[in-house]
């Protein structure tokens, strides 16, 4: 028999230790809120499901999951083509390479806070620069609430668009020339290329692109907080942020999280699909 | 199917190519003709592949023109000139099939789905992918994929070339022969003219009914692998065909004989060699002899290659590579000739014909 050395459970201690203090301690603090009512001089009641059971049935919190869902779904159609599009006619050589990666990077430097006060001020239809262009085709988006969205769209897209686009472009540079060599002598056309070549080599990137911009659009709530401060709430996270029972922040921040949890798992799943194909040895039947 | 002339073509990659040094192809002047199996070989960066993309349009060459059954193709795309290329490492497109690959070159040419149906069968089955016909190319092996990049190469039916760039490169041993020994098949039953590039002089010999040697952006000698053998026109064939290579001593003339140190090795005739140009004499080591006469000689070492033993001497200051039949030893004090069959001389590395003019 081999000898039993329950020491080993030392060698593991530093790692709990860590994630102890850096997730699990703090979610299960959350987790402890959501199921008790605070009172007056910090007296807690056990409630059970009551806060969940709030949350669930409040209609302002289906409205807001539906505006994120819509919000992100808006974000990833406009980015992620745009981004790989930008991808596509980046220079692959010269000069302009530095130059183009520089510009690019730039808005991805920006604090969300500055970006939100750029736009806000940028939109302001009596001296942004944007707004006074737009005001005569009556865009206003501080009362207006799709010129409001139409705002935030253009902001996140001006903000994070780079970031698909070079993370699009490191896939496309690691393909080797020997594929356009190939494509060129076996007579594709350049949508082929794209479709064959240059798609299924970046699709690596793009999933880790579109789940960055999902997780981070999902959770959007710096931008409109500084766009349309003191407004209605619009998001989970502004909506959260209103809410001032504690136990219902809770629950709330939890169910956002599950959620997010979920849904990242769901793109995963569906982008990854075919990599994992189970292979025999080939050759010999 | 047709015959390819290289005119004139020089290559260089750098802009404003002053000296020889800066032309990855100097100058090349060949024709490949119709319906030949040829071999491109030579050490890496000699100019193969260069050579080989003016071919297929993929480079376009600084001068000189290509022609394809003596049409002018230089300017051409790499689409119109209807000629197939296989790369050193696998190409495959990871999203399709490996029948849906196969199939793609002749899709985009807008070949009959019956007649694509039955070309990629015949094709599976040469390249010993049927089994898997039906797979993603994405989860196979690397060999796998190269197999599959090979047989994109031959699907097409009426390619006036192909030319295979270290094809077998990422492919196990025992397929290597497999595989070359379909492409001798296909090249049989299809007389397409081929070309292949290749380091491995083992498998130019197999391959090929022409083997064009290359050495530093010049073709140095092409001939049938037996003529690359008994008359190496460059001492860098010499060396480089064989193994181990041909010997070669600097040697000066003295009327019909070679001097190497104070030794004289006689010659057939009195070449005539211009007195200012290096003089080399190359001896395979098939045609070193050892025995009781010639020049005497020290043993290093002696190498048993399997079927045969190469023994390692020093004469006169000079390295000496000797050939033991089977059953030969090394006789105790060692005395080096040569046969007359296997000398060559060399001036300035071209070989000097000993009849008299200089071999070009």
């Amino acid at each position: 028999m081999k000898p039993v050395n329950q020491r080993a459970w030392f060698l593991v201690a530093p790692v709990l230790l860590l994630v102890a203090f850096t997730a699990i301690i703090p979610l299960m603090t959350v987790v402890n809120y959501s199921v008790q009512y605070v009172g007056m001089n910090t007296q807690f009641h056990w409630v059970g499901g009551l806060w969940f059971r709030e949350v669930l049935a409040s209609e302002k919190f289906w409205n807001a999951l539906w505006r994120n869902l819509v919000f992100s779904g808006i974000i990833l159609t406009i980015q992620i083509p745009l981004g790989v599009l930008i991808a596509l006619n980046m220079p692959r050589k010269g000069w302009g390479v530095p130059v183009c990666l520089v510009i690019m990077a730039l808005p991805l430097l920006i604090p969300w806070y500055v970006v939100g006060m750029i736009w806000q001020m940028f939109g302001r239809v009596d001296i942004g620069l944007f707004g006074v262009m737009l005001r005569d085709f009556g865009y206003n988006y501080e009362n207006d609430p799709i010129d409001a969205w139409f705002t935030l769209v253009l902001m996140d897209t001006w903000h994070w668009t780079s970031l698909v686009a070079l993370l699009a472009y490191a896939g496309l540079v690691s393909i080797p020339d020997a594929y356009y060599q190939a494509a060129r002598i076996d007579g594709a056309s350049r949508w082929q290329v794209f479709r064959h070549i240059q798609l299924p080599k970046m699709a690596r990137v793009l999933t880790i692109a579109v789940l960055l911009r999902f997780m981070d659009s999902f959770m959007i709530f710096t931008e409109p907080f500084a766009v349309i401060a003191g407004g209605d709430p619009v998001f989970l996270s502004t909506e959260l942020k209103q809410t001032v029972e504690l136990g219902q922040k809770a629950a709330m921040s939890l169910i956002y999280f599950l959620i997010i949890l979920l849904m990242s798992w769901v793109f995963y799943t569906v982008m990854t699909r075919d990599d994992g194909e189970p292979r025999t040895q080939g050759g010999v039947p | 199917m047709a015959r390819i002339d290289l005119d004139n073509v020089r290559h260089a990659y750098g802009p404003n190519p002053q000296s020889d040094a800066d032309y990855a192809l100097r100058r090349v002047n060949h024709t490949f003709e119709d319906g030949g199996a040829y071999a491109l070989l030579g050490p890496s960066g000699c100019g193969k592949t260069s050579m080989l993309n003016i071919i297929s349009g993929l480079v376009s060459p600084s001068e000189g023109r290509v022609l394809v059954n003596g049409e002018d193709v230089t300017g051409l795309p790499t689409e119109k000139r209807n000629i197939a290329q296989v790369f050193q490492f696998p190409v495959v497109y990871d999203s399709m099939t490996v029948r849906e690959n196969l199939a793609f070159p002749l899709r985009n040419r807008r070949v009959k789905s019956v007649e694509i149906r039955e070309r990629v069968n015949q094709v599976l089955e040469i390249v010993g992918l049927t089994a898997l016909a039906d797979r993603r190319a994405r989860g196979l092996t690397a060999d796998e994929k190269q197999k599959i990049s090979l047989g994109r190469g031959l699907v097409r039916p009426d390619v006036s070339a192909i030319l295979f760039d270290e094809p077998l490169t990422v492919v196990d041993p025992q397929m290597k022969w497999q595989l070359r020994a379909s492409l001798r098949e296909v090249h049989r039953r299809s007389r397409a003219t081929m070309i292949y590039v290749t380091h491995d002089q083992t498998e130019a010999l197999t391959f090929a009914d022409k083997v064009v040697v290359m050495h530093a952006g010049e073709i140095v000698q092409v001939g049938t692998p037996a003529e690359l053998f008994a008359r190496p026109k460059h001492t860098f064939v010499g060396y480089f065909i064989g193994s181990p290579g041909m010997n070669v001593f600097p040697v000066a003339l003295d009327g019909a004989s070679a001097r190497i140190g104070s030794h004289a090795v006689p010659l057939s005739a009195a070449p005539q060699a211009s007195a200012t140009s290096k003089l080399e004499l190359g001896v395979r080591p098939e045609f070193v002899k050892l025995g009781a006469a010639g020049i005497p000689a020290q043993v290093s070492r002696v190498e048993d290659a399997g079927r045969y033993r190469v023994a390692h001497l020093s004469m006169a200051g000079q390295a000496v590579a000797a050939m033991l039949r089977e059953g030969e030893d090394v006789p105790a004090d060692p005395h080096v000739s040569f046969d007359p069959v296997g000398v060559h001389l060399y001036a300035d590395s071209w070989r000097v014909d000993v009849a008299g003019k200089a071999a070009q």
